[in-house]
């Protein structure tokens, strides 16, 4: 049903932002113990940059509908 | 009540004034009491001016009535009020005595009415009553009828006027009365003129008259009745009459005995009388006659005395007897005329003997009178000549004839020449009688013709009497003899005329007869031939009609073979109509098959049936084939479910309402969000008949198509869902596409129910 799909998109981005930020948090920890001296903006930097790679991700994906992808151009 | 309320209005203003003034007072004072009697001022100042109201209400009712009128009808309890101020209502004093007048007119009205009714019937009852007289005796018992029946009619009249009661009385008995006083002169008159009447009203029963004649019968029953009563009357009379005649012929024989006897007597009388006058008896036999004469007087007086009484009986009889005579002549009947006459006869005879017996008595009186008078006048001679010889001799006893040896002869000469004496005196007188003869017979001759012309005249007079009695009895009894032979002469012409008048009425008859047998066996004829031609006219008719009938039923027979025929053809048509039209319930009734959330059967079986059932109907197969593939397969949805979808949806598409091709970053979902938690639309808006561009929002959209799904209309739901553009539209996309398969197979649904329907409709006969 083409109204569940936005919840499903909205499920993907949810899960996409928890991993990534998970992700991202973890890395940032990872690294800010590993490389940087525990500081804090490891961290908040990967966790940002996983949230706004979840962000991105999100919009896309709920933009994918509009965009002409290059397949589609091409054909 | 209104000088009341006047009252009450100058105290109030009294009041009022007096209240003002103080108030005017009291306006320096304060105005907490300014206030206070301000409003009292207002409290007074509209109970004036109510009051004021009313009183002038009241007046104006009093003066108009129609206002009045006005006022009671809109205003409720003002009557009450008016009727306490002003009395009752006048009520058109006009009006009910024109009514009266009306009412009293009628009565007048009819009265004259009654009243020329009733003249009516009188001035007919006169001009009836004028008739008679000249009219003949048939046409007087007419008339009487027709008196009769005027004054029933009038009765008539009189009681249909139903008011007037008691004046139909004096008239009715008033046209009774006259009418009976006219009947009882038509019956005298008829009994006067029976015979005449009897034999003309057989004359003129064959007559037409234009009053009704009385039944025949009635006339046979009046005419026995009448004579009935003229036997009734004729021995009564013929009774009367012999009681009378008897008891006067009785009578007459009793007085003429009495008289015969009373004649006898005087007779006797007077010859014993002569016999004592003339004879020389001796004195014994002398006094014995004197006894038997003195007996004789004493029976002639008693016999007289009986005589006169029995005479005045018999007068008194025969005079009774003559009214008795004068009565029934008086009564005019015929057949009582010989009665009457020989009664008449017989009193004439009986006053003839009774008066030769009288006239008898009388000569015997005469002649006793004359002997009288000689006795008496020898009785007086003999005392004279006693008194003489007594004066002369008055020892001498008075039978001197006896005296022959007691006389002394001085007695004897003095006797001598008194009788001497007496002998020339007698002589002188004879001489002077001699001759004084003549003179005294002249004088006795003049008295004695005196006495026989009045006797004469008496005797003439009682003798006229009588032959003029007889001489009218004798007139009496040709007429009655003349009377019989006219009237047995006028019977025969009668009974001449009766049978001419037979004969004539016979001829008259025959002829009327043949004439009217000529008529009527024309009519007859006519009247046949009609009647065949009417009957050969109806015969062609029923033959035409028949024919027609026949032409018309086998007509009709193949018209409704062909109607059978095509019956057969329709039921046929009928039935493919029913099968389709089955299938396409089939149809129907899978759609109804969904459920709240799956899809309902697959429509393929049912749409196949259909398509068995229409093989020959192109348009049906074209719309059975136009189902789509997906309902065939998978079944559609049902409506509810739909809508249950479109709610759910309705928010979703409400949160992106703002996302679209060109604005679709989080950023705008975010906003979108936003939007959809902040704008509050109604839910449901009914759509407008024609969409503007500030309409096509999203939210308002949603909000017409909810209405739209609220209200059943799916397809405009649909088509209003259409509207909704970018990511709105893509979330709905789906909940289209089925609304479109729900739709598009709900249509062709219909179209085959409509055209199976339809197809049924043309099929089906109606009853």
């Amino acid at each position: 049903m083409s109204e569940k799909e936005l919840g499903k998109k909205w499920d993907r981005c949810l899960a996409d932002g928890v991993t990534k930020l998970g992700t991202g948090l973890g890395l940032g920890i990872v690294f800010s113990v590993l490389f940087f001296k525990r500081r804090t903006w490891p961290i908040t930097l990967f966790s940002g940059a996983g949230l706004g790679m979840a962000y991105a991700n999100c919009q896309n994906d709920l933009r994918s509908h509009y965009l002409l992808h290059r397949s589609e151009k091409e054909q | 009540m209104l000088r009341v309320c006047l009252r009450g209005v100058k105290a109030t203003a009294r009041k009022n004034s007096g209240r003002t003034r103080l108030t005017n007072l009291q306006h320096n004072r304060g105005y907490t009491a300014g206030e206070s009697s301000g409003a009292s001022r207002v409290v007074v100042a509209g109970l004036l001016t109510v009051s004021g109201g009313v009183g002038g209400t009241i007046l104006y009712a009093k003066w108009d009535h129609k206002f009045r009128a006005a006022v009671e009808k809109n205003v409720p309890y003002s009557e009450w009020l008016l009727g306490l101020a002003l009395g009752p209502a006048p009520q058109d004093t006009g009006l009910p005595i024109k009514k009266r007048m009306e009412s009293l007119q009628p009565p007048s009205m009819m009265e004259k009415q009654m009243r020329t009714p009733t003249t009516k019937p009188e001035k007919k009852l006169k001009e009836t009553a004028e008739h008679p007289a000249p009219d003949a005796s048939s046409a007087l018992v007419q008339s009487a009828q027709s008196i009769q029946e005027a004054s029933a009619e009038a009765t008539q009249i009189i009681s249909a006027i139903s008011e007037v009661q008691s004046v139909p009385a004096p008239c009715d008995t008033e046209a009774a009365a006259t009418g009976r006083e006219d009947c009882k002169e038509c019956n005298d008159h008829t009994v006067a003129m029976e015979p005449t009447a009897v034999l003309q009203k057989t004359d003129s029963a064959g007559t037409a008259e234009p009053l009704t004649e009385r039944p025949v019968e009635e006339v046979a029953a009046r005419l026995a009745q009448q004579d009935q009563e003229e036997n009734n009357v004729v021995a009564s009379v013929s009774a009367s009459l012999e009681d009378s005649l008897a008891s006067s012929a009785q009578a007459t024989l009793q007085a003429i005995g009495a008289q015969e006897a009373a004649l006898q007597a005087i007779g006797q009388h007077t010859h014993k009388l002569k016999e004592a006058m003339e004879a020389e008896a001796p004195s014994e036999e002398k006094s014995t006659q004197w006894k038997d004469l003195e007996t004789a007087l004493a029976d002639r007086t008693t016999s007289m005395n009986v005589a006169k009484t029995a005479l005045l009986k018999a007068n008194e009889a025969l005079d009774s007897l003559k009214s008795v005579i004068d009565k029934s002549k008086g009564l005019k009947v015929a057949a009582a005329r010989p009665l009457i006459l020989a009664a008449e006869e017989n009193l004439h005879k009986m006053v003839v003997d009774l008066d030769k017996v009288v006239s008898k008595v009388q000569s015997a009186e005469s002649e006793a009178k004359i002997v009288a008078q000689y006795s008496e006048l020898v009785n007086e001679a003999k005392q004279q000549f006693h008194r003489e010889v007594s004066s002369l001799t008055p020892e001498i006893q008075a039978n001197w004839k006896g005296l022959t040896g007691k006389l002394s002869t001085d007695d004897l000469n003095a006797l001598i020449a008194h009788a001497h004496r007496r002998i020339d005196q007698l002589n002188r007188e004879l001489a002077e009688q001699r001759v004084r003869e003549q003179i005294h017979i002249d004088a006795a001759l003049e008295q004695q013709k005196l006495e026989d012309q009045k006797a004469l005249e008496k005797a003439v007079g009682t003798a006229l009497q009588h032959v003029k009695e007889e001489a009218r009895l004798e007139q009496e009894k040709k007429l009655a003899e003349l009377r019989e032979v006219i009237e047995a002469e006028m019977r025969t012409q009668l009974r001449r005329q009766a049978a001419a008048h037979t004969d004539h009425v016979r001829d008259v008859l025959k002829v009327q007869e043949q004439e009217l047998k000529a008529e009527a066996e024309q009519v007859l004829s006519s009247k046949m031939l009609e009647q065949e031609t009417r009957y050969r006219q109806l015969t062609q008719e029923q033959l035409d009609n028949f024919t027609l009938d026949m032409n018309a039923a086998y007509a009709r027979l193949k018209g409704v073979e062909e109607a059978i025929d095509s019956h057969v053809e329709a039921e046929e048509e009928a039935r493919k109509a029913h099968q389709l039209w089955l299938s396409v319930e089939a149809l129907n009734y899978t759609l109804k098959t969904a459920s709240a959330e799956s899809p309902s059967m697959p429509l393929e079986d049912a749409a196949e049936a259909v398509r068995a059932s229409c093989v020959d109907s192109d348009f049906a197969l074209a719309l059975a084939s136009a189902l789509p593939e997906k309902s065939l397969k998978r079944g559609v949805y049902s409506e509810a479910s739909l809508r249950a979808r479109f709610y759910s949806m309705r928010s979703l598409a409400r949160r992106v309402a703002l996302i679209d091709e060109s604005h679709n970053t989080l950023y705008q979902y975010f906003l979108s969000y936003i939007q959809a938690a902040l704008l509050f639309e109604s839910q449901q808006e009914a759509p407008p008949t024609q969409l503007h561009s500030e309409d096509l929002d999203a939210f308002k959209l949603l909000s017409y198509a909810s209405y739209c799904l609220e209200h059943g209309d799916l397809e405009l739901a649909a088509k209003l869902v259409n509207q909704l553009r970018g990511e709105a539209r893509r979330v709905v996309e789906d909940w289209l596409t089925e609304a479109r398969l729900t739709l598009e197979t709900r249509q062709v649904a219909s179209l085959l129910s409509a055209y199976a329907n339809a197809v049924g409709l043309g099929t089906t006969q109606a009853p």
